[in-house]
């Protein structure tokens, strides 16, 4: 069972502001998930390797060379907020 | 005849022998978007003017004799995680309401290059998560052929717009299903090719070592056709596959005589449609007529494939969508301070589906919980591999449901839990990174489109299609067009 | 009661390459616009992936081998997760799993004596960009120039006892690392970053005491006083019960020399950990490993035994191999030159004058050495005077592609052997038109055949050997 206190530790985790009711319904909605998730434990998986690549693919690189970058208006063409040629966001406090 | 009703390489000949032209073709489509999309919903973006500038280029080559690809001049749509440059990539979200990437994903690239129409950019469930498209942030789709239904998803748009002849093809991309359960629900062909066979660069990643783009086509040669655009190594997507890939076209040969084809036990049964499960034997018979040598299999891992890929792709999910923070791009929620800022954004910014995923997956990689969830996850998968490869040495390709039922009907499922497990027959292909296509087989009782799914191991593309295609070639089930009165 | 220090450090070092770890915008952005060494790729636009950039996992294994490391033959690269406005994807792609080096040992010399400082890990990983703040009042500006430019993070183990050696251990680390031309490691560059994990215990106590980590010191100086400081804290607050002592981490202010708590970030330390789907196992076959390996170069300590072998006094021998580049301008130019001691000379006068002139530091040292060598050789041999082959590597030190021969040559600064009639002329010339100084001479001024010297050897541009020509002049006067 998933508490009210482990979902806001989460949210927060998770930069997601959730409201009271928000709260709630992911404590009950990810307790029943995980819950199904339990049956993964009776598997034996001693000796198992996990795989975080499903293709045997290794050593993929680019040569150092320098190619061409974007021109800074076209970084910041997206930008909620700049100013001074960079991105402007509140402060940190 | 009804030329928006034609598959690429019908169309194709008509081009090449100009009796029709690209802009009449475009604008057949544009038509009938302005006509029917209203009630459909299946494009969040409508590239008109560009599709028209891209027809008439297409009619020039042809007019002055040049020789022109089999995707030329052939108007589709992609699924709007694609990145396009200067045309709004949204990801079906509020986050990316308005964003237009500086550059286009590789395979837009590969399909501009083959002179391919882009009539616009298909809705989906906000960031794929989602097997309705009712997730979509801006409106959802509804299933060409009954309109109380959902038409699957993610990529719903993508199904219901070649459906309902909206467009010829589409691309759309499958992450756990995500192509092939639309194409299902919509009565068409959906492939999800091997992992790494087609680049991802440019897809906005929903859970990087699970996604993949993909063809949703009308016939199995229109899906043998567009693998031939699509695939192939990109230096830029570290997990693309040196390989030598086909002509797929060279497996259409209708012909399955002696192919050793695997049912496993674990697709059918408790939990599926006996409508669906009924026309997965009928087709395995029909293949057996066919000569190919059917036998019941097993992968007895299969039921952990689902809890296995609820912990791996949220997780990674939780990580990819953490760039989506108010500074750079998308939306911005102002604030006094800069975590406020980032916390109110992401809150407005994502709906329900994507901060549930995105809660699990944080939950599942945070510390204390790694072992026994998202590193276990990872064990399992490898488990799920196995399975596949033993299945392989015996069997050249599996045949199975692609969904447990035919298409929902819309809000019918409102429990997360519910909707996850409707994704067991297509996520255990997504873990072990083999491809998978969706095939029409027959209607159920109301009418609804049953989609019989083929699998084969890494790279056995051209397998699928030998098998799909002789199916296809033998019967009239996977041949389906909505009944236009109820659906439109 | 008797205290001893615990230290331990997580150094980080931005390496040398010309473009960054996972796209191929430039990674020298010091001093440039903001934003303009930025690409889709490194400022987390969606849909892009990263690419590794291979020489990264050269240099990567190269440190590790300088700091006697174990190689990892699968090095693999994870995400760690963290909000923050300077990381693009709110992710940084760097090495938990299977970094490419551990189990190291860093040997330094104090006052103390000598002391093995044991390496945990070294791990690559990608820069974060930087914060401009109060450009305008409550706001935050972000540069991303900075993103995705490739470090190492070399973590030691806590057994650093003193600011003494922790200064010991930081310019050995330096030099390893620069013998190595991986990195420039320069502190005041930012090249060269430091936290320091420090804690107090009674001495020979094995409990360890409440560890705090500080951030933000810019320059050696400055860490060893945040070392002084950081001590006399917890001395006192162990001592005197001054305060509670909780693990945190704190802000150095050099210029108040105190340090600061900061502020706790809410969720810091958990991480989350996982492998990066996007970026493929490193695998590093023996030809691999044996081609770094034959890169690295012999270590600091035996250049100098070498060096002193070869007839060098210990303080030149120390001098030299103090740089990487000293090292290789004395070897190449000995090699060329065939005269180790008249090389030395020339680096430690000549050279390390021009370098002085020019502000630069042995590092940016970027002659031709065998060229250096050739020019050594032709003013031992008095084909080119002193003066002149002064002149000469000048010019060598502004071009690379300078042959000293050819361009003696097109100067006329070639002393050739056959000019003895026209060295002749010329001293007849200078006696002729100086009565007084050949008069002087006779009487016994000595200054005076200097004067004639002079005056010869400016009618001869320089282009003599001034043996000779003292030769040919006192012959003139005594007739």
């Amino acid at each position: 069972m998933i508490s009210k206190e482990v979902v806001e530790k989460v949210a927060k985790l998770s930069r997601l502001n959730l409201d009271e009711a928000e709260i709630a319904l992911y404590a009950e909605q990810l307790s029943q998930i995980l819950d199904t998730m339990e049956g993964l434990q009776q598997i034996d998986t001693d000796g198992v390797v996990p795989l975080a690549h499903v293709l045997p693919i290794e050593n993929v690189f680019r040569e150092d060379d320098v190619g061409q970058c974007f021109r800074q208006e076209e970084v910041l063409a997206n930008a909620p907020e700049q100013s001074d040629g960079m991105f402007q966001v509140p402060k940190i406090v | 005849m009804t030329i928006s009703r034609l598959t690429i390489h019908e169309l194709h000949e008509l081009l090449v022998k100009k009796e029709i032209s690209a802009v009449e073709l475009t604008r057949e489509h544009l038509d009938r978007i302005q006509k029917l999309d209203g009630d459909v919903k299946a494009y969040i973006t409508v590239t008109d003017q560009l599709a028209l500038e891209q027809a008439k280029a297409v009619d020039a080559k042809i007019s002055a004799g040049e020789s022109i690809g089999t995707l030329a001049g052939i108007p589709m749509a992609v699924k709007d995680n694609l990145c396009t440059k200067g045309i709004n990539t949204t990801c079906a979200s509020k986050m990316l309401d308005g964003f237009q990437p500086q550059y286009s994903a590789t395979v837009v690239h590969k399909l501009q290059a083959e002179n391919a129409i882009l009539l616009g950019k298909a809705n989906m469930d906000e960031f794929a998560m989602g097997s309705t498209t009712e997730n979509s942030a801006f409106f959802a789709t509804k299933n060409p052929w009954n309109a109380d239904c959902v038409p699957g998803g993610s990529s719903g748009g993508s199904a219901a717009a070649v459906a309902a002849d909206l467009a010829v093809y589409s691309l759309g991309s499958d992450t756990g299903g995500s192509i092939r359960q639309p194409a299902s629900f919509c009565g068409i062909v959906g492939l999800k090719p091997t992992y790494g066979a087609v680049s991802r660069f440019g897809l906005i990643a929903f859970a990087s070592s699970l996604d993949q783009i993909g063809p949703l086509a009308k016939d199995v040669t229109d899906t043998a056709l567009i693998l031939n655009a699509i695939t192939g190594y990109d230096k830029q997507d570290s997990t693309s596959a040196k390989y030598d890939y086909p002509d797929y076209t060279k497996a259409l040969t209708g012909d399955v005589k002696g192919l050793r084809i695997g049912l496993p036990k674990e697709y059918l049964g408790e939990g599926i449609d006996p409508e669906v499960e009924a026309q997965v034997r009928a087709a395995a018979a029909k293949l057996e007529e066919l000569g190919a040598v059917v036998e019941e299999c097993s992968l007895p891992y299969t039921r952990y494939a689902m809890p296995a890929y609820y912990l791996i792709a949220p997780a990674e999910a939780s990580s990819n969508l953490g760039r989506y923070d108010g500074v750079r791009y998308g939306l911005r929620v102002q604030a006094k301070d800069v975590v406020d800022m980032f916390c109110d954004t992401r809150k407005q910014g994502f709906g329900a589906e994507v901060k549930r995923r995105i809660m699990l997956g944080t939950y599942a990689l945070s510390s204390g919980y790694y072992d026994a969830y998202y590193l276990k996850a990872l064990k399992v998968r490898n488990l799920i591999k196995q399975d596949y490869d033993q299945a392989f040495a015996k069997y050249d390709c599996l045949i199975a449901p692609t969904a447990p039922t035919t298409a929902l009907h819309k809000g019918q499922n409102q429990d997360p839990l519910a909707l996850y497990k409707g994704d067991i027959c297509t996520i255990p292909s997504n873990l072990a990174g083999i491809p998978a296509l969706s095939l029409p087989y027959g209607l159920d009782k109301n009418q609804m489109p049953i989609g019989v799914q083929l699998l084969g191991k890494a790279f056995a593309e051209p397998t699928l299609l030998q098998v799909a295609y002789a199916l296809e070639q033998n019967t009239t089930l996977t041949r389906l067009k909505p009944n236009q009165g109820k659906g439109l | 009661m008797k205290y001893e220090t615990v230290i331990g450090l997580e150094v980080h070092v931005e390496l040398a390459t010309e473009s960054k770890i996972f796209c191929s915008c430039s990674a020298h952005s010091f001093g440039a616009e903001p934003n303009s060494h930025v690409c889709p790729a490194c400022c987390g636009m969606p849909g892009m992936l990263p690419v590794v950039n291979r020489r990264v996992v050269d240099f990567g294994m190269k440190a590790g081998m300088m700091l006697n490391c174990d190689i990892n033959r699968v090095t693999t690269f994870d995400k760690k997760s963290y909000y923050y406005p300077d990381l693009p994807g709110a992710y940084q792609t760097t090495q938990w799993f299977a970094p490419v080096a551990v189990n190291g040992r860093v040997d330094i010399e104090t006052s103390a004596g000598k002391k093995s400082v044991r390496i945990k890990q070294i791990h690559m990983e990608e820069d974060a960009g930087k914060l401009v703040h109060d450009i305008s009042e409550g706001t935050t500006h972000v540069d991303f120039n900075r993103t995705s430019v490739p470090l190492i993070e070399i973590v030691s183990q806590p057994d650093l006892s003193s600011a003494e050696e922790v200064e010991a251990y930081l310019v050995r680390l330096r030099t390893l690392l620069r013998y190595a031309k991986v990195a420039e490691c320069e502190m005041a560059h930012g090249t060269m970053r430091c936290d320091v994990n420090l804690s107090v215990r009674p001495a020979g106590s094995d409990v360890l005491g409440v560890r705090t980590e500080m951030k933000n010191m810019n320059s050696i100086e400055a860490i060893k006083r945040a070392i002084e400081f950081e001590t006399a804290r917890h001395i006192d607050a162990l001592e005197n019960g001054t305060e509670v002592l909780v693990q945190e981490t704190r802000r150095w202010d050099d210029a108040k020399g105190k340090s600061y708590a900061m502020r706790n970030k809410e969720t810091a330390g958990d991480y989350r950990y996982f492998p990066d789907p996007n970026v493929m196992p490193v695998v590093i076959d023996d030809a691999w490993y044996e081609a770094i390996q034959n890169s690295v170069p012999e270590f600091p300590e035996v250049k100098r035994e070498k060096y002193i072998a070869l007839g060098l006094t210990e303080y030149d021998a120390e001098r030299i191999s103090e740089s990487i580049m000293l090292c290789e301008c004395f070897e190449e130019a000995s090699e060329a030159c065939g005269n180790p001691k008249e090389v030395v000379n020339w680096i430690t006068s000549d050279v390390m004058r021009i370098l002085n002139a020019k502000k630069m530091t042995y590092e940016m040292l970027n002659l031709d050495n065998q060229a250096l060598g050739k020019l050594i050789s032709l003013t031992g041999d008095g084909k080119i005077s002193r003066a002149n082959s002064k002149k000469i590597l000048s010019a060598m030190f502004d071009d690379r592609s300078i042959d000293p021969e050819a361009y003696a040559e097109a100067n006329d600064m070639l002393i050739g052997e056959q000019n003895d009639d026209m060295i002749l002329d010329v001293v007849k010339k200078v006696i002729e038109a100086d009565p007084k100084s050949v008069n002087d001479f006779k009487n016994g001024k000595e200054k005076a055949l200097m004067a004639l010297f002079g005056k010869c050897m400016k009618e001869l541009k320089g282009n003599c050997d001034p043996q000779q020509l003292k030769v040919i002049l006192l012959e003139c006067i005594n007739g």
